[in-house]
């Protein structure tokens, strides 16, 4: 006879919950962390550039974490900062989780860190998915990458507290149409703050410093509505502010945070009495 | 594309949940939201490479693809949301609620009858194929290339 385990786990069940521990870890520090997105060549490192150089000027304990496939040419550009800077090397790897970042964090990150940038890999799929314990995602796309972006790419976007347009200052030269772009941002995430940029004149950069400021300060981020049904799960397990964009749904774990093994047996049946259930598509089922 | 990372962390918790039973998976089920950002193509062909020589090896997938819907808050319209997604209510323009479609979840597992590397009836695991993937946390992930 077939035997059917009941799991109802989260598959990212791992990732949440190294994320919360690091929200956790950030919090105690008084850190607090922006989770930046975009696809390669947004000009997201030059952005960062500026941004952190703003920080330092003005003052505030800012650091940032850069995480790329194989090369430090990012790092070496920020750290002209002044602001510290480490590189984390994916080997190829397509997203940041939240463990590897911790691990990275752990006897690196400079004491009384105020904000904490983390260039996730150049990609708009698989980066989206990982909570990184951040308290702020910011999903940005330079004019040249098309106004289609946002409904290309629509749960980076649609989950990111604040959209940053760059390279604002080519836009008419490549014809960006700005309108159109917008109009995909709010398809997929009515009512997200957006910025525009350009990190060659410096617009834009001290209104998203100033952003990024108030989301640190407490301010409450908005919330997508990608995001939102999440919050219908938050009871199983205390997320504190409760505003992160996490991406996993489900009453993983079933509140006690036991592996689905412990009773050797399996968690349960769905039906009790009759234990052997057979997938509703059972082919193999006897 | 990080849908083998997805199968990787699914084959890793349902090796956990049926350590102990000392059977094979005969099929798993999963339960993804449209708009979960998982294309359940390209997790089909994944998990094929996810379950070699683990208890999951020749195991079944089953993909429950749940609609993204969301029902406006203005006036209580509750619709689809298509993909990609429009989020505010085509009706009255207000801001939606999402009703599902963000679902990544493993359901539920059926054992075989038999131990690992058994022989089933209809069809048998593929042969093991040593050295794939275990997932330590940092040797797990994926190229994205
Ligand atoms: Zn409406």
């Amino acid at each position: 006879m077939c035997r059917t385990v009941d799991l109802h786990q989260a598959v990212l069940a791992r990732n949440d919950e190294n994320a919360l521990a690091l929200r956790g870890y950030l919090g105690d520090r008084g850190t607090v962390a922006v989770n930046l997105l975009s696809s390669p060549g947004s000009g997201k490192t030059a952005l960062l550039e500026q941004l952190l150089a703003r920080a330092v000027a003005a003052g505030v304990p800012a650091a940032a974490v850069t995480a790329d496939l194989a090369t430090e040419n990012d790092a070496t550009r920020l750290a002209r900062s002044g602001a510290p800077v480490r590189q984390i090397l994916t080997d190829g790897l397509c997203h940041l989780e939240a463990g590897m970042l911790r691990r990275r964090l752990e006897g690196w990150m400079p004491e009384g860190t105020r904000l904490l940038f983390v260039e996730n890999v150049g990609n708009l799929v698989c980066p989206a998915s990982y909570d990184l314990g951040e308290t702020l995602r910011i999903a940005l796309a330079s004019v040249t990458e098309g106004e289609d972006k946002p409904v290309k790419y629509p749960t980076a976007f649609g989950l990111a507290q604040l959209v940053v347009i760059t390279k604002t200052d080519i836009a008419d030269a490549v014809g960006f149409d700005r309108e159109a772009f917008l109009r995909g941002v709010e398809q997929v995430n009515p009512g997200v703050p957006v910025l525009e940029t350009s990190a060659r004149t410096g617009v834009g950069v001290d209104a998203l410093l100033a952003h990024v400021l108030r989301a640190a300060d407490g301010e409450e981020a908005h919330v997508p509505v990608l995001a939102r049904e999440h919050e219908r799960y938050l009871d199983s397990h205390d997320h504190g502010d409760g505003t992160g964009p996490h991406v996993h749904d489900g009453d993983h774990g079933h509140g006690d945070g036991r592996g689905p093994s412990s009773g050797g047996r399996g968690r349960h049946d769905d039906v009790p009495g009759a234990a052997p259930v057979p997938a509703e598509t059972g082919g193999n089922a006897p | 594309m990080h849908e083998l990372s997805i199968a990787v962390a699914v084959v890793e918790q349902v090796e956990e949940a049926v350590r102990d039973q000392g059977r094979a998976v005969a099929s798993l089920t999963l339960r993804i939201g449209e708009l979960a950002g998982v294309v359940p193509e390209a997790l089909d062909f994944a998990f094929a490479l996810a379950t070699e020589g683990t208890v999951l090896a020749g195991a079944r997938l089953l993909i429950d693809t749940v609609e993204g819907r969301g029902r406006c808050e203005g006036c209580g319209r509750e619709a689809p949301t298509g993909m990609p997604p429009v989020l505010w209510c085509t009706g009255c323009g207000a801001t939606l609620t999402l009703l599902g479609g963000r679902e990544l979840e493993i359901v539920r597992v059926v054992l075989a009858d038999g131990p690992p590397g058994a022989e089933s009836a209809e069809d048998g695991p593929r042969p093991a194929v040593a050295g794939l993937p275990t997932r330590d946390e940092e040797a797990g992930h994926v190229p994205h290339r």
